[in-house]
Protein backbone atom coordinates (compact mmCIF):
# COMPACT_ATOMS: atom_id res chain seq x y z
CA UNK A 1 0.00 0.00 0.00
CA UNK A 2 1.19 3.49 -0.90
CA UNK A 3 0.65 6.45 1.40
CA UNK A 4 0.17 9.79 -0.35
CA UNK A 5 0.96 12.39 2.29
CA UNK A 6 -1.97 14.70 2.96
CA UNK A 7 -0.91 18.01 4.43
CA UNK A 8 -3.56 20.22 2.88
CA UNK A 9 -1.66 21.07 -0.28
CA UNK A 10 -2.76 20.31 -3.81
CA UNK A 11 -5.16 18.17 -5.68
CA UNK A 12 -4.47 14.48 -5.24
CA UNK A 13 -7.25 13.02 -7.37
CA UNK A 14 -5.09 12.33 -10.43
CA UNK A 15 -2.20 10.94 -8.43
CA UNK A 16 -4.42 8.49 -6.61
CA UNK A 17 -6.25 7.56 -9.85
CA UNK A 18 -3.00 6.97 -11.72
CA UNK A 19 -1.73 4.60 -9.04
CA UNK A 20 -5.03 2.74 -9.14
CA UNK A 21 -4.71 2.59 -12.94
CA UNK A 22 -1.36 0.77 -12.64
CA UNK A 23 -2.90 -1.59 -10.11
CA UNK A 24 -1.56 -0.10 -6.89
CA UNK A 25 -3.61 0.75 -3.86
CA UNK A 26 -2.96 4.24 -2.57
CA UNK A 27 -4.46 6.21 0.28
CA UNK A 28 -4.33 9.94 0.85
CA UNK A 29 -3.53 10.20 4.53
CA UNK A 30 -1.93 12.07 7.38
CA UNK A 31 -2.35 9.17 9.82
CA UNK A 32 1.12 8.38 11.27
CA UNK A 33 0.28 4.72 11.74
CA UNK A 34 -0.82 4.23 8.12
CA UNK A 35 2.25 6.11 6.91
CA UNK A 36 4.62 4.02 9.05
CA UNK A 37 2.99 0.82 7.81
CA UNK A 38 2.90 1.79 4.13
CA UNK A 39 5.21 0.08 1.63
CA UNK A 40 6.17 3.40 0.15
CA UNK A 41 5.40 7.09 0.45
CA UNK A 42 4.64 9.84 -2.03
CA UNK A 43 5.05 13.48 -1.05
CA UNK A 44 2.96 15.59 -3.46
CA UNK A 45 2.73 19.37 -3.61
CA UNK A 46 1.76 22.37 -5.69
CA UNK A 47 1.74 26.05 -4.86
CA UNK A 48 4.10 28.18 -2.85
CA UNK A 49 7.15 26.71 -1.09
CA UNK A 50 6.88 28.67 2.13
CA UNK A 51 3.21 27.80 2.63
CA UNK A 52 3.79 24.11 1.87
CA UNK A 53 6.87 23.86 4.12
CA UNK A 54 4.89 25.47 6.97
CA UNK A 55 1.95 23.11 6.52
CA UNK A 56 4.28 20.12 6.36
CA UNK A 57 5.77 21.11 9.73
CA UNK A 58 2.50 22.17 11.38
CA UNK A 59 0.85 18.84 10.55
CA UNK A 60 3.82 16.91 11.90
CA UNK A 61 4.36 15.42 8.44
CA UNK A 62 7.87 16.88 8.10
CA UNK A 63 9.23 14.84 11.02
CA UNK A 64 7.29 11.76 10.01
CA UNK A 65 8.41 11.83 6.37
CA UNK A 66 12.01 12.31 7.53
CA UNK A 67 11.68 9.41 9.96
CA UNK A 68 10.28 6.93 7.40
CA UNK A 69 12.75 8.04 4.72
CA UNK A 70 15.69 7.55 7.08
CA UNK A 71 14.22 4.16 7.99
CA UNK A 72 14.73 3.11 4.36
CA UNK A 73 11.18 3.22 3.01
CA UNK A 74 11.00 4.28 -0.66
CA UNK A 75 9.85 7.89 -0.85
CA UNK A 76 9.09 9.98 -3.90
CA UNK A 77 8.47 13.73 -3.93
CA UNK A 78 6.58 15.15 -6.91
CA UNK A 79 6.94 18.74 -8.21
CA UNK A 80 6.89 20.97 -5.11
CA UNK A 81 7.10 17.72 -3.12
CA UNK A 82 10.48 17.09 -4.76
CA UNK A 83 11.65 20.61 -3.99
CA UNK A 84 10.69 20.11 -0.34
CA UNK A 85 13.10 17.15 -0.15
CA UNK A 86 16.03 19.49 -0.84
CA UNK A 87 17.90 21.54 1.75
CA UNK A 88 16.48 24.98 1.10
CA UNK A 89 14.52 27.20 -1.25
CA UNK A 90 15.03 30.76 -2.36
CA UNK A 91 11.41 31.13 -3.55
CA UNK A 92 10.43 34.59 -2.23
CA UNK A 93 12.85 34.60 0.70
CA UNK A 94 14.84 31.74 2.13
CA UNK A 95 13.06 28.67 3.48
CA UNK A 96 14.31 25.44 4.94
CA UNK A 97 13.39 22.15 3.27
CA UNK A 98 13.59 18.61 4.63
CA UNK A 99 17.23 18.23 3.60
CA UNK A 100 16.84 14.59 2.56
CA UNK A 101 18.62 15.30 -0.73
CA UNK A 102 21.43 17.75 -1.39
CA UNK A 103 20.45 20.89 -3.26
CA UNK A 104 18.48 24.11 -3.20
CA UNK A 105 15.57 25.64 -5.10
CA UNK A 106 16.06 28.76 -7.24
CA UNK A 107 14.06 30.66 -9.90
CA UNK A 108 14.24 29.32 -13.46
CA UNK A 109 14.34 32.88 -14.75
CA UNK A 110 17.84 33.32 -13.26
CA UNK A 111 19.31 30.69 -15.58
CA UNK A 112 17.28 30.69 -18.81
CA UNK A 113 17.48 33.28 -21.62
CA UNK A 114 15.06 36.19 -21.24
CA UNK A 115 12.81 35.08 -24.12
CA UNK A 116 12.00 31.74 -22.44
CA UNK A 117 8.56 31.68 -20.87
CA UNK A 118 8.08 31.23 -17.15
CA UNK A 119 6.52 28.98 -15.84
CA UNK A 120 8.13 26.15 -17.77
CA UNK A 121 4.86 24.50 -18.82
CA UNK A 122 4.60 21.53 -21.13
CA UNK A 123 6.11 18.28 -22.29
CA UNK A 124 9.88 18.13 -22.28
CA UNK A 125 12.42 15.34 -22.82
CA UNK A 126 14.37 13.52 -20.12
CA UNK A 127 18.14 13.40 -20.28
CA UNK A 128 19.63 10.85 -17.90
CA UNK A 129 22.61 11.64 -15.68
CA UNK A 130 25.06 9.05 -14.42
CA UNK A 131 24.03 5.42 -14.20
CA UNK A 132 20.37 4.94 -15.25
CA UNK A 133 18.20 5.15 -12.14
CA UNK A 134 15.84 2.25 -11.31
CA UNK A 135 13.09 4.90 -11.51
CA UNK A 136 13.66 5.00 -15.28
CA UNK A 137 13.77 1.23 -15.73
CA UNK A 138 10.88 1.25 -18.22
CA UNK A 139 11.54 4.57 -20.01
CA UNK A 140 14.10 5.82 -22.50
CA UNK A 141 16.22 8.92 -22.71
CA UNK A 142 14.33 11.56 -24.70
CA UNK A 143 10.91 10.40 -23.50
CA UNK A 144 8.74 13.41 -22.70
CA UNK A 145 7.17 14.17 -19.33
CA UNK A 146 4.91 17.02 -18.23
CA UNK A 147 6.39 19.96 -16.31
CA UNK A 148 4.73 22.95 -14.64
CA UNK A 149 7.12 25.00 -12.52
CA UNK A 150 8.80 28.38 -12.10
CA UNK A 151 11.55 27.26 -9.69
CA UNK A 152 13.94 24.32 -9.96
CA UNK A 153 16.40 22.33 -7.88
CA UNK A 154 20.06 23.18 -8.30
CA UNK A 155 23.41 22.09 -6.81
CA UNK A 156 22.11 18.56 -6.40
CA UNK A 157 25.50 17.24 -7.60
CA UNK A 158 25.57 13.51 -8.29
CA UNK A 159 22.07 13.20 -6.82
CA UNK A 160 20.69 14.49 -10.14
CA UNK A 161 19.41 11.48 -12.11
CA UNK A 162 17.81 13.39 -14.99
CA UNK A 163 17.70 16.86 -16.47
CA UNK A 164 15.63 18.58 -19.12
CA UNK A 165 16.65 21.22 -21.64
CA UNK A 166 14.91 24.61 -21.44
CA UNK A 167 17.50 27.13 -22.50
CA UNK A 168 19.53 25.67 -19.64
CA UNK A 169 19.85 22.24 -18.07
CA UNK A 170 17.11 22.07 -15.44
CA UNK A 171 17.00 19.32 -12.83
CA UNK A 172 14.18 16.93 -13.77
CA UNK A 173 14.71 14.21 -11.15
CA UNK A 174 16.91 13.48 -8.15
CA UNK A 175 17.64 10.43 -6.04
CA UNK A 176 19.63 9.55 -2.97
CA UNK A 177 19.28 5.90 -1.95
CA UNK A 178 15.61 5.22 -1.23
CA UNK A 179 14.58 8.87 -1.68
CA UNK A 180 13.48 10.04 -5.15
CA UNK A 181 12.15 13.31 -6.48
CA UNK A 182 10.54 14.26 -9.81
CA UNK A 183 10.15 17.89 -10.81
CA UNK A 184 7.68 16.78 -13.50
CA UNK A 185 4.27 15.21 -12.87
CA UNK A 186 4.38 11.47 -13.61
CA UNK A 187 0.64 11.30 -12.92
CA UNK A 188 0.10 13.72 -15.83
CA UNK A 189 2.76 12.31 -18.16
CA UNK A 190 0.68 9.69 -19.98
CA UNK A 191 2.19 6.26 -20.60
CA UNK A 192 5.73 7.42 -19.79
CA UNK A 193 4.52 8.73 -16.45
CA UNK A 194 2.73 5.47 -15.67
CA UNK A 195 5.96 3.58 -16.39
CA UNK A 196 7.86 5.80 -13.96
CA UNK A 197 5.23 5.27 -11.25
CA UNK A 198 5.31 1.53 -11.93
CA UNK A 199 9.10 1.49 -11.55
CA UNK A 200 8.89 3.43 -8.28
CA UNK A 201 6.33 0.91 -6.99
CA UNK A 202 8.78 -1.91 -7.70
CA UNK A 203 11.74 -0.37 -5.90
CA UNK A 204 12.49 -2.36 -2.77
CA UNK A 205 13.01 -0.89 0.68
CA UNK A 206 16.48 -0.65 2.13
CA UNK B 1 13.60 21.06 -25.82
CA UNK B 2 10.03 21.80 -24.88
CA UNK B 3 7.56 20.43 -27.40
CA UNK B 4 4.73 22.29 -29.11
CA UNK B 5 1.43 21.09 -27.72
CA UNK B 6 -1.56 19.84 -29.71
CA UNK B 7 -4.80 20.22 -27.83
CA UNK B 8 -8.18 18.85 -28.88
CA UNK B 9 -11.10 20.76 -27.42
CA UNK B 10 -14.23 18.88 -26.44
CA UNK B 11 -17.37 21.00 -26.15
CA UNK B 12 -19.61 19.13 -23.74
CA UNK B 13 -23.34 19.60 -23.36
CA UNK B 14 -25.39 17.37 -21.09
CA UNK B 15 -22.56 14.86 -20.98
CA UNK B 16 -22.07 14.65 -24.76
CA UNK B 17 -19.49 16.18 -27.09
CA UNK B 18 -20.63 18.87 -29.49
CA UNK B 19 -18.83 21.26 -31.78
CA UNK B 20 -19.90 24.78 -32.41
CA UNK B 21 -19.22 25.99 -35.92
CA UNK B 22 -18.97 29.75 -35.84
CA UNK B 23 -20.34 29.23 -32.29
CA UNK B 24 -23.84 28.65 -33.65
CA UNK B 25 -24.48 25.29 -35.29
CA UNK B 26 -24.09 22.32 -32.99
CA UNK B 27 -23.77 18.66 -33.90
CA UNK B 28 -23.43 15.63 -31.65
CA UNK B 29 -20.21 13.61 -31.92
CA UNK B 30 -19.43 11.04 -29.21
CA UNK B 31 -18.83 10.23 -25.56
CA UNK B 32 -16.32 12.67 -24.02
CA UNK B 33 -14.65 9.90 -22.03
CA UNK B 34 -14.15 7.71 -25.11
CA UNK B 35 -12.91 10.65 -27.16
CA UNK B 36 -10.49 11.65 -24.38
CA UNK B 37 -9.05 8.13 -24.23
CA UNK B 38 -8.81 7.97 -28.01
CA UNK B 39 -7.00 11.31 -28.27
CA UNK B 40 -4.62 10.47 -25.45
CA UNK B 41 -3.54 7.29 -27.22
CA UNK B 42 -3.15 9.22 -30.49
CA UNK B 43 -0.75 11.68 -28.85
CA UNK B 44 -2.83 14.64 -27.69
CA UNK B 45 -0.70 16.65 -25.25
CA UNK B 46 -3.57 18.05 -23.26
CA UNK B 47 -7.36 18.10 -23.41
CA UNK B 48 -9.78 20.96 -23.01
CA UNK B 49 -13.28 20.19 -21.75
CA UNK B 50 -15.58 23.05 -22.40
CA UNK B 51 -18.91 22.97 -20.58
CA UNK B 52 -21.60 24.65 -22.65
CA UNK B 53 -24.42 23.48 -20.41
CA UNK B 54 -26.57 26.10 -18.76
CA UNK B 55 -28.60 23.97 -16.34
CA UNK B 56 -27.45 22.69 -12.95
CA UNK B 57 -28.42 19.20 -14.08
CA UNK B 58 -26.05 19.57 -17.03
CA UNK B 59 -23.34 20.83 -14.67
CA UNK B 60 -23.64 17.65 -12.63
CA UNK B 61 -23.41 15.49 -15.77
CA UNK B 62 -20.34 17.49 -16.77
CA UNK B 63 -18.49 16.97 -13.49
CA UNK B 64 -19.36 13.25 -13.58
CA UNK B 65 -17.84 13.01 -17.06
CA UNK B 66 -14.80 14.99 -15.93
CA UNK B 67 -14.25 12.73 -12.92
CA UNK B 68 -14.52 9.62 -15.08
CA UNK B 69 -12.10 11.05 -17.64
CA UNK B 70 -9.57 12.11 -15.00
CA UNK B 71 -9.56 8.61 -13.57
CA UNK B 72 -8.68 7.10 -16.96
CA UNK B 73 -6.66 9.73 -18.79
CA UNK B 74 -3.34 10.90 -17.39
CA UNK B 75 -2.50 14.00 -19.35
CA UNK B 76 -3.31 17.59 -18.35
CA UNK B 77 -6.98 18.50 -18.41
CA UNK B 78 -8.24 22.05 -18.75
CA UNK B 79 -11.83 22.91 -18.02
CA UNK B 80 -13.70 25.94 -19.27
CA UNK B 81 -17.26 27.12 -19.65
CA UNK B 82 -19.46 28.72 -17.06
CA UNK B 83 -16.58 29.57 -14.75
CA UNK B 84 -17.57 32.72 -12.91
CA UNK B 85 -16.44 32.26 -9.31
CA UNK B 86 -13.70 30.77 -7.18
CA UNK B 87 -16.26 28.11 -6.18
CA UNK B 88 -16.44 27.07 -9.84
CA UNK B 89 -12.66 26.63 -9.86
CA UNK B 90 -12.93 24.50 -6.76
CA UNK B 91 -15.75 22.39 -8.19
CA UNK B 92 -13.84 21.33 -11.33
CA UNK B 93 -10.39 21.06 -9.71
CA UNK B 94 -11.82 18.54 -7.24
CA UNK B 95 -13.01 16.44 -10.19
CA UNK B 96 -9.51 16.18 -11.59
CA UNK B 97 -9.01 19.30 -13.74
CA UNK B 98 -5.48 20.71 -13.73
CA UNK B 99 -6.24 24.11 -15.18
CA UNK B 100 -9.35 26.20 -15.41
CA UNK B 101 -10.04 28.61 -18.21
CA UNK B 102 -12.16 31.65 -17.62
CA UNK B 103 -13.67 33.81 -20.34
CA UNK B 104 -16.94 35.76 -19.87
CA UNK B 105 -16.66 35.21 -16.10
CA UNK B 106 -13.51 37.34 -16.05
CA UNK B 107 -15.15 40.04 -18.16
CA UNK B 108 -18.04 40.28 -15.68
CA UNK B 109 -15.76 40.01 -12.65
CA UNK B 110 -12.07 40.68 -13.44
CA UNK B 111 -11.09 40.08 -9.77
CA UNK B 112 -11.67 36.34 -10.24
CA UNK B 113 -8.27 35.95 -11.95
CA UNK B 114 -6.27 37.33 -9.06
CA UNK B 115 -8.35 35.47 -6.46
CA UNK B 116 -8.00 32.12 -8.23
CA UNK B 117 -4.28 32.63 -8.91
CA UNK B 118 -3.68 33.32 -5.24
CA UNK B 119 -5.61 30.21 -4.17
CA UNK B 120 -4.50 27.72 -6.80
CA UNK B 121 -1.40 29.22 -8.40
CA UNK B 122 -0.88 31.07 -11.70
CA UNK B 123 -0.30 27.79 -13.55
CA UNK B 124 -3.91 26.85 -12.84
CA UNK B 125 -5.55 29.98 -14.27
CA UNK B 126 -6.05 30.27 -18.02
CA UNK B 127 -7.56 33.35 -19.61
CA UNK B 128 -9.49 32.50 -22.73
CA UNK B 129 -10.50 35.39 -24.96
CA UNK B 130 -12.83 35.47 -27.99
CA UNK B 131 -11.44 38.15 -30.27
CA UNK B 132 -12.52 39.73 -33.56
CA UNK B 133 -11.17 42.58 -35.64
CA UNK B 134 -13.67 45.45 -35.64
CA UNK B 135 -12.82 48.54 -37.73
CA UNK B 136 -9.14 47.72 -37.55
CA UNK B 137 -9.06 47.14 -33.78
CA UNK B 138 -8.99 43.75 -32.04
CA UNK B 139 -11.91 43.64 -29.62
CA UNK B 140 -12.87 41.19 -26.89
CA UNK B 141 -16.25 39.51 -27.21
CA UNK B 142 -18.28 37.91 -24.46
CA UNK B 143 -21.17 35.43 -24.29
CA UNK B 144 -19.67 32.92 -26.70
CA UNK B 145 -18.60 35.50 -29.22
CA UNK B 146 -21.96 37.22 -29.49
CA UNK B 147 -21.37 40.48 -27.67
CA UNK B 148 -18.67 43.07 -28.36
CA UNK B 149 -17.41 44.30 -25.00
CA UNK B 150 -15.63 47.22 -26.62
CA UNK B 151 -12.42 46.29 -24.79
CA UNK B 152 -9.18 46.34 -26.77
CA UNK B 153 -7.96 42.72 -26.85
CA UNK B 154 -4.23 43.09 -26.23
CA UNK B 155 -4.76 45.42 -23.26
CA UNK B 156 -7.29 43.00 -21.80
CA UNK B 157 -4.96 40.00 -22.13
CA UNK B 158 -2.03 41.95 -20.65
CA UNK B 159 -4.17 42.95 -17.68
CA UNK B 160 -5.29 39.34 -17.10
CA UNK B 161 -1.69 38.11 -17.20
CA UNK B 162 -0.60 40.85 -14.81
CA UNK B 163 -3.40 39.74 -12.45
CA UNK B 164 -2.14 36.16 -12.44
CA UNK B 165 -3.32 34.26 -15.52
CA UNK B 166 -0.61 31.71 -16.30
CA UNK B 167 -1.68 30.90 -19.83
CA UNK B 168 -3.67 32.54 -22.63
CA UNK B 169 -6.03 30.93 -25.13
CA UNK B 170 -6.69 33.17 -28.11
CA UNK B 171 -9.89 32.28 -29.98
CA UNK B 172 -10.19 34.20 -33.21
CA UNK B 173 -13.83 34.67 -34.09
CA UNK B 174 -12.77 35.76 -37.59
CA UNK B 175 -11.07 32.46 -38.43
CA UNK B 176 -13.14 30.08 -36.28
CA UNK B 177 -14.99 27.47 -38.32
CA UNK B 178 -13.57 28.79 -41.60
CA UNK B 179 -10.79 26.15 -41.72
CA UNK B 180 -8.50 28.53 -43.59
CA UNK B 181 -5.73 28.59 -41.01
CA UNK B 182 -5.06 30.26 -37.66
CA UNK B 183 -5.28 34.02 -37.21
CA UNK B 184 -1.53 34.62 -37.44
CA UNK B 185 -1.53 38.46 -37.22
CA UNK B 186 -3.62 38.40 -34.02
CA UNK B 187 -1.60 35.56 -32.47
CA UNK B 188 1.67 37.30 -33.23
CA UNK B 189 0.43 40.43 -31.47
CA UNK B 190 -0.55 38.46 -28.37
CA UNK B 191 2.74 36.52 -28.28
CA UNK B 192 4.68 39.78 -28.48
CA UNK B 193 2.63 41.27 -25.64
CA UNK B 194 2.84 38.57 -22.95
CA UNK B 195 5.51 36.28 -21.53
CA UNK B 196 3.24 33.38 -20.51
CA UNK B 197 2.34 30.45 -22.81
CA UNK B 198 -0.10 31.29 -25.64
CA UNK B 199 -2.46 28.74 -27.19
CA UNK B 200 -3.83 29.37 -30.69
CA UNK B 201 -7.47 28.52 -31.33
CA UNK B 202 -9.81 28.93 -34.27
CA UNK B 203 -9.24 28.26 -37.93
CA UNK B 204 -7.24 25.05 -38.26
CA UNK B 205 -8.45 23.08 -41.28
CA UNK B 206 -5.52 20.82 -42.11
CA UNK B 207 -2.09 19.67 -40.93
CA UNK B 208 -0.37 22.48 -42.81
CA UNK B 209 -2.25 25.11 -40.82
CA UNK B 210 -0.47 23.87 -37.68
CA UNK B 211 2.90 23.72 -39.44
CA UNK B 212 2.39 27.33 -40.63
CA UNK B 213 1.41 28.38 -37.11
CA UNK B 214 4.53 26.98 -35.45
CA UNK B 215 6.84 28.11 -38.26
CA UNK B 216 5.44 31.63 -38.56
CA UNK B 217 5.21 32.23 -34.81
CA UNK B 218 8.03 30.34 -33.06
CA UNK B 219 6.95 31.70 -29.67
CA UNK B 220 3.47 30.15 -29.81
CA UNK B 221 3.16 27.18 -27.44
CA UNK B 222 0.19 25.19 -28.60
CA UNK B 223 -2.51 24.75 -31.22
CA UNK B 224 -6.06 23.93 -30.24
CA UNK B 225 -8.83 22.59 -32.48
CA UNK B 226 -12.05 20.63 -32.26
CA UNK B 227 -14.04 19.51 -35.31
CA UNK B 228 -11.09 18.61 -37.55
CA UNK B 229 -10.02 16.11 -34.90
CA UNK B 230 -13.54 14.90 -34.04
CA UNK B 231 -14.50 14.27 -37.66
CA UNK B 232 -11.18 12.62 -38.47
CA UNK B 233 -10.08 15.26 -40.99
CA UNK B 234 -6.76 15.46 -39.15
CA UNK B 235 -5.39 12.51 -37.18
CA UNK B 236 -3.30 13.72 -34.26
CA UNK B 237 -0.70 11.00 -34.89
CA UNK B 238 -0.25 12.21 -38.51
CA UNK B 239 -0.06 15.81 -37.34
CA UNK B 240 2.64 14.96 -34.79
CA UNK B 241 4.66 13.12 -37.41
CA UNK B 242 4.35 16.01 -39.86
CA UNK B 243 5.50 18.43 -37.15
CA UNK B 244 8.55 16.29 -36.36
CA UNK B 245 9.35 16.01 -40.10
CA UNK B 246 9.20 19.80 -40.38
CA UNK B 247 11.66 20.15 -37.50
CA UNK B 248 9.05 21.38 -35.02
CA UNK B 249 9.59 19.87 -31.55
CA UNK B 250 6.74 17.40 -31.04
CA UNK B 251 6.03 14.64 -28.57
CA UNK B 252 5.59 11.36 -30.44
CA UNK B 253 3.82 8.50 -28.69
Amino acid sequence: MIAIIDYGVGNLFSLQSSLKYIGREAVVTSDPEIIRNADRIILPGVGAYEDAACKLRETGMADLVTEVAKGGKPLMGICLGMQLLLEKSYEYGEHEGLGLIKGSVVPIKDVVPADYKIPHIGWNGLKFRGEKSPLFKYVNEGDCVYFVHSFYGTDCGDKTIATTEYGAELTAAVADGNVFGCQFHPEKSGEVGMKILRAFCEIGGM
Amino acid sequence: MITKRIIPCLDVKDGRVVKGIKFKELGDVASPVELAEYYTKAGADELVFYDITASSEGRKLFTDILTETASKVFIPLTVGGGISSVEDFDRVLKCGADKVSVNSGAIRNPAIIGEAAKLYGDQCVVISADIALVDGVYRVFSRGGRENTGMEAIDWIKKCVADGAGEVVVNSIDTDGVKGGFDLPLLKKVCDAVSVPVIASGGAGCINDFIDLFEEIPSIDAGLAASIFHFGEVAISDLKKAMADAGIPARLV
